[in-house]
């Protein structure tokens, strides 16, 4: 592969013929797995950030007696936009694993209201991925929570496997 | 199942019934919390979702809470201010387990660290430390 830190402007070089459309992946990620489940959705992206969004839901709910969403399906959403804001700094999809993930919750959720998590890829190394993000429920100023954490790239292999050979 | 571990499973809110978690009694002093693998908890295909992992870990460490404080739990509301988290191994498509313990619970914070594994408690798949602001209620 003839790709030079220069050629990258210092990034990694992306394995040909994987090209990453934060859009279609998206679309996949509303249908699938745990991402389906929650209900979360690709909203739009930049050169190094991307913007998803998680609509409230009662059966998301951390406390019945006010209606705010859990904090998991938080993270969730933070892991997930901070891990695409690589995708979109790289210009290309590589595997990769969750290292470390701090978040500080500022204030409650509001009940009913949707939560929007922009995140950020603010340093693309080798091995490395540094991201942070901002959770809100529509004025980034008045966040819900911050978080910042550290993705390792990996290796293709077994990356992921049939979820029926587990057993 | 023991009084207070039936006790904390009416504790469980709407997110952690839907993700499928129950309390499976209590181990070493503190709650169990265990929770079939689904679809609904996959990410990378075959593996759980980083995201409902540590949705596991704060469910962990807020039932300990809950256990912790005791007679007192009733009178107070309590907010998660911050959590971290470390990912130390995939978690694979078979049942998880996750107990938080409490470091410190003092009258306006606590401290819990949670930790879930898989199959071999030796083997954790995450860890967590978590701070919580305790609140009087009303």
């Amino acid at each position: 592969m003839e790709t030079t830190p220069e050629s990258t402007g210092g990034r990694p070089a992306i394995p040909p013929g994987l090209s990453f459309d934060p859009s279609q992946f998206g679309k996949f990620m509303m249908r699938h797995g745990h991402t389906g489940f929650i209900g979360m959705q690709y909203r739009t992206h930049g050169d190094n950030w991307i913007e998803l969004a998680l609509p409230w839901r009662e059966d998301l709910v951390g406390d019945p007696e006010t209606g705010v969403l859990a904090s998991g399906p938080i993270i969730s959403l933070l892991d997930n936009a901070t891990s695409m804001s690589v995708w979109a700094l790289r210009g290309g999809f590589r595997p990769q694993v969750t290292l470390d993930l701090r978040v500080d919750y500022v204030r409650a959720a509001t009940p009913g209201k949707t939560i929007i998590a922009w995140a950020e890829c603010y340093q693309l190394k080798k091995s490395m991925a540094f991201v942070r993000g901002i959770a809100h429920d529509g004025d980034i100023a008045d966040p819900v929570a911050h978080a910042a954490g550290i993705f390792i790239q990996v290796d293709a292999d077994g990356w992921s496997r049939d979820p029926g050979a587990a057993k | 199942m023991s009084d207070s571990a039936e006790f904390l499973s009416e504790r469980l809110p709407p997110y952690a019934r839907s993700m499928g978690m129950r309390i499976e009694g209590l181990l070493d002093g503190s709650p169990l919390l265990a929770m079939d693998f689904s679809d609904r908890a996959m990410g990378r295909p075959g593996f759980l979702h980083g995201g409902a992992i540590a949705g596991m870990l704060e469910i962990a460490a807020i039932m300990a809470l809950h256990a912790e404080l005791g007679e007192e739990d009733a009178k107070v509301r309590i907010k998660p201010v911050n959590i971290s988290v470390e990912y130390l191994r995939g978690g694979v498509t078979v049942e998880t387990f996750a107990r938080g313990e409490v470091i410190r619970a003092g009258r306006r914070i606590a401290n819990v660290r949670a930790e879930a594994w898989q199959a071999d408690r030796d083997k954790p798949l995450a860890s967590c430390w978590m701070n919580f602001l305790i609140k009087p209620k009303g």
